[in-house]
């Protein structure tokens, strides 16, 4: 029995002492322990926040990158594409035109070659056919006198005239 | 053999120094061949004392001397405990005053006008003396007075700690008691009280868990003698009703509902279990306090008793197996001193949070 | 028989109920650990505060046997 009896002057002391041990240890203990826990529980969530934002923004950043190089590759490509482009083509049109100049040169050099030849043609011909009239004249002139000659002459001449 | 011989061997035996001469120049004490009572012996033990008795050196008892405080109907009267001269069956008598004083079983009466010696009925209590207020500075007060200063000194150190490092980085003393802390907070507050309302009670749950703790811890130091203070239920019966007050201060409307007017149940229900409920109230804090002042002096019995076959059975063979019995339990309360702290903190904090719980339907 | 051989009695009683709540907490709470091991700790707690309601019941018999002893 007496030893589930509470003494009072125990129960007083534990009273004091757990009230003063309370106020001293919320005030100077408590209090700067579990600011200091929460506190670094705090920076700790901030930092990993801002690491996670670091990192987002990081790969953000390197996306963007990604993108800007190949859109310059891109762009470099249709440069590139471009210019191939235009050499082709400068050097198509150059070929064209130079056969086309070419062309045109040896028709008009065709042209020339063959009205040089006409006119060199009627010239021979009628170089030929003065030639040949003064050939028949002295012919005719030498040979008038035996018929047959004259006559065999004549045909000769032509037949010979016709085959040039 | 009596209880001052088996102290010594006690001790002795403990830390493991002279105990063979110890028994052989005590057994052949023609004086001591009384029997010896291990149930006096280990309440004694148990029980609340008023000085702190430290050993007994062939036969003289030394001790720490407390002051013992009376309130009187003569005022207020002070002397120190060794004035008893070791004495508690009322033989010695303290005249302070104009009063006699003895003490009988730990316990300061006071003897009635006239009376030079003390009477006791057949139960053995005192018939012509009566208790003062006794606010003596008894050897569980003591004991309690060095935990508060222990602890007060302790965490202290560790929140200056924080002051001194950067970024809050625990260093020392601190990386030590950080985690203890933290785990009152998320293992026991958090979880009992709710991630709102848990800082209000931090404080007082912190407090009381390491008070409970470190008093534990105490009381199953040997060379302190036991002062086994958080088995005493006048400490338990003073945490429980702090407890009981903050939990009733604390309570919300939901709370009282709970109590008075059980929402959900028909109506012969909620009359049936309104008395169930107002008596679970205060069952909750008496069980609080039964709890701790059972598991904790039911430990010290038990190592006490084991400690006494020894004298039981009059024999040093006996001794291997008591010390290694008794060794065993006493590391099966170290872990008991901390489960039972635990465990008055977590229900405080349960409670709490039964009162603070807000309606959710 | 005295009335302090009846208390002792009765507090072994009490132990013997105990012992039983407490066993079965125990192993309900290792098959539970075994099954879920995640929730180690909250098993574990719990565990434990079931284990302090059942052992109070108990020690109100030891209590009541340090009254009669």
């Amino acid at each position: 029995m007496d030893l589930i009896t509470p003494e009072f002057g125990l129960v007083f002391w534990t009273a004091i002492m757990f009230l003063l041990l309370l106020g001293i240890l919320r005030k100077f203990a408590w209090k700067p322990i579990l600011g200091a826990v929460s506190d670094r529980e705090e920076g700790i969530k901030k930092a990993l926040a801002s690491a996670e934002k670091a990192r987002l923004e990081m790969q953000n950043l390197t996306a963007d990158n990604e993108r800007i190089l190949k859109e310059a590759r891109a762009e470099r490509e249709a440069l590139l594409k471009e210019a191939r482009d235009l050499k082709a083509k400068i050097v198509a049109d150059a070929k064209d035109e130079a056969q086309a100049q070419a062309n045109k040169m040896i028709e008009q050099a065709q042209i020339a070659i063959a009205s040089e030849k006409k006119s060199a043609m009627a010239e021979l011909k009628n170089h030929v056919a003065g030639l040949s009239v003064e050939i028949a004249e002295k012919m005719v002139r030498e040979q008038l006198s035996n018929k047959d000659k004259q006559l065999k002459l004549v045909e000769d001449m032509l037949g010979e005239a016709k085959l040039n | 053999m009596t209880l001052s011989t088996f102290k010594s061997i006690l001790f002795s035996v403990l830390f493991l120094a002279i105990s063979t001469n110890g028994f052989a120049s005590e057994n052949s004490d023609p004086e001591n061949d009384k029997e010896f009572e291990p149930k006096e012996m280990i309440l004694h033990h148990v029980k609340d004392a008023y000085g702190m008795h430290i050993i007994d050196i062939s036969g003289h008892p030394i001790s720490i001397p407390l002051p013992v405080i009376l309130y009187t109907d003569n005022g207020l009267t002070t002397f120190m405990s060794s004035e008893f001269h070791h004495d508690y069956n009322g033989e010695v008598i303290v005249e302070k005053n104009g009063q006699k004083f003895v003490n009988v079983h730990e316990k300061v009466y006071v003897l009635n006008e006239g009376e030079t010696q003390v009477t006791y009925d057949e139960e053995h209590h005192p018939t012509n003396a009566k208790r003062p207020l006794d606010f003596s500075i008894t050897r569980n007060v003591f004991m309690m007075m060095v935990s508060v200063i222990v602890l007060i000194l302790l965490f202290t150190t560790t929140a200056r700690r924080y002051k001194k490092s950067e970024n809050n980085v625990p260093t020392g003393i601190a990386g030590f008691i950080e985690p203890l802390v933290v785990f009152v907070r998320d293992e026991i507050g958090k979880p009992m009280i709710g991630e709102h309302k848990y800082k209000r009670y931090m404080p007082y749950l912190l407090t009381i868990f390491f008070f409970i703790w470190i008093n534990n811890v105490f009381g199953l130091i040997p060379i302190l003698n036991g002062a086994n203070l958080s088995g005493n239920i006048a400490f338990t019966c003073t945490l429980a009703v702090f407890t009981f007050i903050i939990t009733t201060i604390s309570g919300n409307k939901n709370y009282w509902k709970h109590i008075f007017w059980m929402p959900g149940v028909p109506v012969p229900m909620k009359i049936f279990l309104m008395p169930i409920e107002i008596i679970g109230m205060f069952v909750k804090p008496i069980s609080l306090m039964i709890r701790l002042f059972a598991n904790i002096t039911a430990g010290h019995v038990i190592i006490l008793a084991l400690m006494s076959l020894i004298f039981v059975f009059k024999s040093v063979a006996i001794a291997p197996v008591s010390v290694a019995f008794s060794l065993f339990i006493t590391v099966i309360e170290i872990i008991v001193t901390a489960i039972q702290a635990y465990i008055f903190t977590i229900l405080s904090a349960l409670y709490f949070g039964m009162a603070t719980e807000e309606e959710h339907h | 028989m005295t009335i302090t051989g009846i208390a002792a009695i009765g507090a072994g009683l009490a132990a013997i109920g105990a012992g039983l709540g407490i066993g079965k907490i125990g192993g309900s709470a290792m098959e539970a650990m075994a099954r879920q091991p995640e929730m180690h700790g909250k098993i574990q707690s719990s565990a434990l505060i079931l284990a302090a309601f059942v052992e109070a019941v108990a020690l109100f018999g030891v209590v009541v046997a340090f009254l009669q002893g």
